[in-house]
């Protein structure tokens, strides 16, 4: 979020909006229409779905806005509602394709692929597409729980406690859930990305 | 004490985030420092990491503005909000 957004006196925008003046509510959400859409696209992976996604967010946003209480920040309030319409989507999609990698989970321990040498970075336009649909793949594979907070963390970018906010769960929660994600996604993406794109070069980590 | 590999494996995700204890970071470090398979697991979940937020949308759908103020414009019609603070109070 850069500075211009957070020295709007979006406390102020909100009042006025509830005053009456609902017409203000286009500027009130200006900033985050990106943001809400990106987020919905990437739990909803469907550029349709995404949008009607994102519209109804934004409707509930406005129809409820005089329950927003402002303990938390306004865009944080706006990414939980945005969650929420992906949830309600998601739960009516469920397909016969049920969470296959329920089983990583069980016992609440997953284990990282064992690769010792897939660690460069793709460079290639012609790898792209195809990393793209992996990447796609094995994120709407996650299960939702999973899913939402790899979506909010590392596609969104932000914090674990933001991420924690918006999900209303805890800090701790938050970690762990995270970090299975995470691993549940480099046990699946390392061995097809390793096979995508064959060493290429190193990446200077140390 | 020292750290096996499926204990390090534990804290990938918090060394990544840069939130681990000082003391289990040493431990973490130091155990990567000699382990090429811990390093590649890391290795390849940051690169993971990068992969996608490279992945991120960073363009709307032609038209999305337009569409979705459209359909406030639509919503905002005649809307008013309930008596304001009719809820304070109670908790
Ligand atoms: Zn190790």
């Amino acid at each position: 979020m850069n500075a211009s957004v957070e020295n709007r006196n979006e406390a102020q925008m909100i009042a006025s909006i509830l005053a009456g003046n609902t017409h203000e509510f286009h500027r009130l959400i200006q900033p985050y229409e990106r943001s809400v859409y990106s987020m919905a696209l990437s739990m909803l992976q469907n550029e349709a779905d995404a949008e009607d996604a994102a519209q109804e967010a934004f409707l509930k946003a406005f129809r409820n806005l005089d329950k927003f209480r402002g303990e938390a920040k306004f865009s944080t309030w706006l990414i939980s509602i945005t969650l929420n319409e992906a949830r309600s989507r998601l739960r009516h999609k469920k397909t016969a394709k049920t969470e296959s990698l329920d089983e990583l989970t069980e016992g609440g321990h997953v284990s990282p692929a064992l690769l010792r040498d897939w660690r460069e970075i793709p460079s290639e336009a012609l790898e792209r597409q195809e990393v793209r649909l992996l990447l796609q793949d094995a994120i709407t594979d996650l299960p939702t729980i999973y899913r939402e907070v790899f979506v909010l963390r590392d596609m969104e970018d932000l914090s674990v406690n933001q991420s924690a906010e918006a999900l209303g769960i805890t800090v701790a929660a938050t970690k762990v859930r995270l970090h299975r994600a995470r691993l549940m996604l480099q046990k699946r993406l390392a061995p097809e990305l390793k096979r995508v794109m064959p060493k290429r070069r190193w990446f200077p980590w140390f | 004490m020292v750290l096996e590999c499926k204990h390090v494996w534990e804290h990938i995700s918090g060394y990544l985030d840069g939130n681990l204890d000082a003391a289990v970071l040493e431990e973490v470090q130091k155990h990567l420092e000699h382990c090429e398979i811990c390093s590649a697991i890391l290795d390849s979940t940051r690169n993971i990491l990068i992969l996608t937020a490279d992945e991120r949308v960073f363009e709307l759908p032609l038209g999305f503005s337009e569409r979705l103020h459209a359909r406030l414009e639509t919503e905002m019609r005649g809307f008013t909000y309930g008596p304001s603070g009719s809820e304070e109070g109670d908790t």
